[in-house]
């Protein structure tokens, strides 16, 4: 021990650590910018919605900055958005929170993508007191903590299939039949998104008195679900729900088709995101999928236009067309702009009690939130593929088109 | 029966690892990424307008210039170092292409559908998708080639002297770096028409690579290396028992269940060693 | 190198180490990991570099010393401090265990069969946590928020990590240099000429993976409400990362001494953070090509490298032979 090149090396190992601390922070609002700061998954398992997520802050600040900007005070500033990529681990976008927080000086945050990414960061904020809107953590468990600076724009995880459950239970005694003689299937991806959405429709299922028959969890990992489909099958459920992110969605329409399994209902998650009637044609039809948004709603505001609107500059801009994860994301920073314009200043307390007030419109729904944080102005709609096109068919109040019930296997 | 089939290409991808393992000593950990490489092949050729069919072939042929490339560049560096460095260095090159893949192709999850039909028995109760039974084939068919390729051809015959005594058969005027670069594109080859297989079978993503890789390895060290028809049966028997233990334990254990296995055959081989006071090497 | 110098380097970077927090607040999180990051490859050469037992499997026991901290301080009702104690005592017991049992089994194992198993005991873990409801399952824990003032935390856990990794090194130290040093060495360079020596293999490999996984234990224990949020795979048992990350640290600075592995998590450390912040999105693919450059041209790592370079002045160190760059079966 105590050589000279090691001390040397260690000496610079040390130095280096010192310069990088001697970068200065930048503040949160560089002379007319208004700096948010957000962790999203460029890499990793979640980089499609991560993309999604970007894009959608991205053209919400595009847009704003395009219309002349946020108003706080008797100023305009623009918006900026400083992004770190989290690589979809939730170790890496705890630290990346606190480096936007400490390092650069960011005082407003948005969410990253997941749920279980958003449960890493939501302590932090919290402890620093930074409040973050957030469009993609759904998981219910996150608003149970008593989380004062968390707030969502989306509507949480109990809400994602409750409506297909519901609609079972309905035809079931449309047709004459008690919906507790029902049987269910599910296989949920075994992470914190798709527990949840586990968690929500086995209450419904208890409360219609259903029986829940297959009960997987599905490894992240997972590229076959061959063994859950041949359970499935042998027991031949009413109904089958599936969520599993975009890799979920494209299995279980996948195989569903190629093992032919016959089940007269079947939801689930992501198929926007994930093109399953794009890309799979005939064997998505008659899917049932639950989707925060919907571009044929009639919601509307003054940044963006209409849901139609949105969703034509949104493919104009980056040509693909909008899934509402991007759609949520957008709406997120419209709420940091409204709650600025409201609080008329870059205090975190006086802006979070502004963002807490929010009671206003998007072209992405209704936004007004409970003392948990979560929104609960907007509800879930449900599509089902019926001729390669996303038809809204639940809640009623929405429908473009009538449910088809039984599902009918594809040719 | 359909869950025998899946085996298939894993025994594939564990053919390769097995032919660079016993060649040239390198543990090559970015074989799940060839396959992941060969799966994008198939499917942009898909997108074109190219029956998947015919991207097996097309897979092979590209994984084989770019495996040949990649001992050029890198590879025949880790020759003779220690088998560790092999690890460590082609770890490094995965989480490179992996990144690469993510950056160039998107993160999306594709499919090529080659619209195969599926085969029905008994009332539906079980089904065979056609695509599967080719997927087998093909995977045998692979095998059987790689079999003739080292036991008759003047290079198979170079690559199987070099895999016993190295230094033996450069004397005798075998070219090993030549033969190194061949065993190690002949690799990727077969794993593009893995990927190939898989993209038509399943979906593919740039992620996908590990679960290739571990697998290959336990059926590497199941079957031994240099035993072809070992490593075949190695792999139908994991695939059929990995969808056995999800059937039985329930999805969320089918992985676990897959390492917990790999753990307990190398245990249960280095107690039966113990005996005679042997160990693994 | 008259011990007193080694000695005054020593005290300047301790100094340094406990001035940080003040010098760069802001970076205290960073910082901390680093210390983290230091503990692994300390840990993971001493089975690695001393002991020629390559270990895919080590970050097992940071993850179990994670879950049984987490566990004690969901279920036992106590205070943060006082539960955080018996946490990192659970954890730390439950490592050590574990270790004892699998080492008796899996010590037996050479070369890369060892590497290969303790692969799939990483990935097993993982998996296996994941699919067990007691512990959250797929959705993970989240541990207790820290009570104190904001910015309070991050000191805490700095000054927790920081001592560690002290305690750790120092521990280190003391038994390279007595008897269990040279029997592990003697290991690494023949197992069966050790054995045929009398030196009890079987209870000196046990004993040093225990040591390991004792550290493992603790440190995951503090890293885990570091975080505060545990995912099985991608904190607890986040083998594709941490898992070699620690080989990677080690080899870099040059496994099988003292001071290698705390310059190569150091150096690993930094570049990351630099790549992270300044290639956004294509930081993996710069790691990756770093990777590839260490193990290539630095095989066996900076101070092995420095060794080839300037030998005379390694010449004198009598503790300090030659690394073995090809240590592995």
């Amino acid at each position: 021990m105590g050589k000279p090149q090691i001390r040397s090396t260690l000496a610079l190992g040390a130095l280096a650590i010192l310069v990088a601390a001697g970068v200065p922070a930048s503040a949160k609002v560089e002379g007319d910018t208004i700096v948010l700061g957000a962790a999203v998954s460029l890499t990793g398992k979640y980089s499609t919605n991560g993309k999604n997520t970007q894009d959608g802050y991205e053209l919400a600040v595009a847009r704003v900055n395009e219309k002349g900007g946020v108003q706080v005070g008797d100023k305009t500033y623009k918006l900026k958005v400083v992004y770190y990529d989290d690589e979809s681990t939730p170790a890496r976008a705890a630290q990346l929170a606190e480096r936007l927080i400490n390092q650069d000086g960011v005082k407003f945050l948005l969410g990253p993508y997941s749920s279980g990414l958003t449960k890493a960061i939501a302590p932090v904020t919290e402890k620093y007191k930074i409040p973050m809107v957030e469009g993609n953590g759904a998981s219910l468990s996150l608003f149970k903590e008593g989380y004062r600076y968390l707030f969502a724009t989306l509507s949480t995880t109990e809400f994602y299939l409750k409506e297909a459950v519901n609609l079972a239970a309905m035809t079931a005694q449309a047709a004459g039949r008690d919906p507790a003689e029902l049987k269910v299937a599910m296989a949920f991806e075994n992470d914190p998104f798709s527990q949840d959405i586990r968690a929500g429709v086995t209450e419904d299922a208890e409360r219609w008195g259903m029986k829940v028959v297959v009960d997987d969890k599905l490894p992240p990992e997972l590229n076959d679900m061959a063994a859950t489909l041949t359970k499935i099958k042998a027991v031949k459920p009413d109904l089958l729900l599936v969520s599993g992110h975009t890799k979920g969605a494209t299995l279980a329409v996948r195989q569903t088709a190629e093992m032919r399994v016959e089940v007269p209902m079947i939801a689930i998650t992501h198929c926007d995101s994930a093109q399953v009637a794009e890309t799979l044609g005939s064997a998505a039809e008659y899917f049932l999928c639950a989707s925060q948004w919907d571009r044929s709603l009639s919601y509307r505001d003054d940044w963006f236009g209409s849901a139609e609107e949105y969703a034509q500059l949104f493919e104009a801009t980056y040509d693909y067309s909008p899934p509402y994860q991007a759609a949520e994301s957008t709406a997120a920073v419209l709420v940091f702009v409204d709650a600025l314009q409201r609080a008329g200043s870059f205090d975190t307390e006086e802006v979070r009690d502004a963002i807490a007030a929010t009671d206003m419109q998007t072209f992405y729904g209704n936004i007004k939130f409970d003392e948990t944080g979560k929104n609960i102005a907007k509800p879930m709609v449900l599509y089902q593929v019926q001729d390669g096109q996303y038809k809204v068919v639940a809640p009623t109040d929405w429908a473009s088109a009538k449910l088809i019930h039984p599902r009918r296997l594809p040719e | 029966m359909s869950n025998l089939l899946i085996g298939a290409v894993f025994a594939l991808a564990a053919y390769g690892m097995a032919l660079v393992w016993g060649v040239m000593n390198v543990v090559n950990i970015c074989q799940g990424e060839f396959v992941m490489l060969g799966g994008y092949t198939a499917y942009f050729l898909f997108k074109a307008g190219v029956h998947p069919l015919v991207g097996i072939p097309v897979a092979a042929v590209l994984l084989f210039v770019f495996g040949w490339l990649l001992y050029r560049a890198v590879i025949f560096r880790v020759v003779d170092k220690d088998l560790f460095i092999s690890i460590l260095a082609t770890f490094g090159l995965s989480i490179l292409l992996q990144q690469l893949a993510n950056q160039l192709f998107g993160a999306d999850v594709r499919t090529a559908d080659a619209g195969f039909r599926t085969l029905f028995f008994f009332d539906n109760m079980v089904t065979v998708s056609v695509v599967k039974i080719v997927a087998f084939g093909a995977a045998l068919l692979v095998g059987a080639i790689l079999m003739l390729f080292l036991k008759k051809s003047r290079l198979g015959q170079a690559i199987r002297a070099t895999a016993q005594n190295a230094r033996a058969a450069r004397i005798m005027g075998i070219d090993t770096g030549r033969v190194y670069a061949t065993t190690y594109a002949l690799n990727a080859a077969i794993c593009g028409a893995a990927g190939a297989l898989v993209a038509m079978t399943w979906l593919i993503h740039p992620y996908l690579g590990l679960p290739y890789t571990v697998r290959s390895f336990m059926i590497v060290i199941l079957a031994g290396l240099g035993n072809v028809a070992a490593v075949l049966a190695a792999g139908l028997g994991l695939g059929a028992a990995e969808n056995f233990a999800g059937f039985i334990l329930g999805a969320e254990y089918q992985s676990a269940f897959v390492f917990a296995l790999l753990v307990a055959i190398l245990l249960w081989r280095r107690f039966w060693l113990d005996r005679t006071r042997g160990y693994l090497k | 190198m008259p011990p007193t110098a080694s000695r005054l380097l020593l005290i300047g970077l301790v100094v340094l180490a406990l001035a940080a927090p003040w010098l760069a607040p802001a970076y205290r999180t960073q910082i901390s990991f680093l210390w983290v990051m230091i503990i692994f490859a300390l840990t993971w050469d001493i089975l690695g570099g001393q002991m020629g037992y390559n270990s895919f499997g080590n970050v097992v026991f940071f993850g179990v010393g994670m879950y049984g901290c987490a566990v004690i301080q969901r279920d036992t009702g106590l205070d943060y401090y006082p539960a955080l104690c018996l946490g990192m005592t659970a954890g730390a017991a439950l490592a050590v265990t574990l270790a004892a049992v699998l080492g008796s089994g899996l010590l037996g194992l050479r070369g890369h069969y060892f590497a290969i198993a303790t692969l799939g005991l990483g990935f097993a873990a993982g998996e296996f946590a994941s699919g067990w409801d007691f512990i959250g399952a797929g959705s993970g824990m989240v541990t207790p928020l820290y009570p104190g003032e904001v910015g309070d935390r991050e000191s805490f856990f700095y000054f927790l990590l920081l001592a560690l990794t002290v305690v750790t090194f120092f521990v280190l130290r003391r038994l390279y240099s007595g008897r269990f040093g040279l029997a592990i060495n003697a290991i690494r360079d023949d197992e069966d000429k050790a054995e045929a020596m009398g030196i009890r293999t079987t209870l000196y490999k046990t004993t040093a993976w225990c040591v390991s996984a004792f550290f493992l234990g603790v440190t995951g224990a503090a890293v885990g409400n570091l975080i505060g949020f545990i995912d099985p795979r991608d904190v607890a048992f986040a083998g594709p990362t941490f898992g070699v990350w620690m080989v990677l640290m080690a080899i870099l600075g040059g496994k099988g001494t003292l001071w290698g592995p705390v310059l190569g998590a150091t150096v690993f450390h930094i570049t990351q953070e630099l790549f992270w912040t300044y290639l956004l999105g294509w930081q993996r693919v710069a790691l990756g090509l770093v990777i590839l450059a260490i193990v290539l041209f630095f095989p066996l790592g900076i101070l092995g490298w420095a060794r080839e370079r300037w030998p005379e002045r390694f010449g004198h160190a009598v503790e300090e032979r030659p690394a073995t760059g090809e240590g592995a079966s």
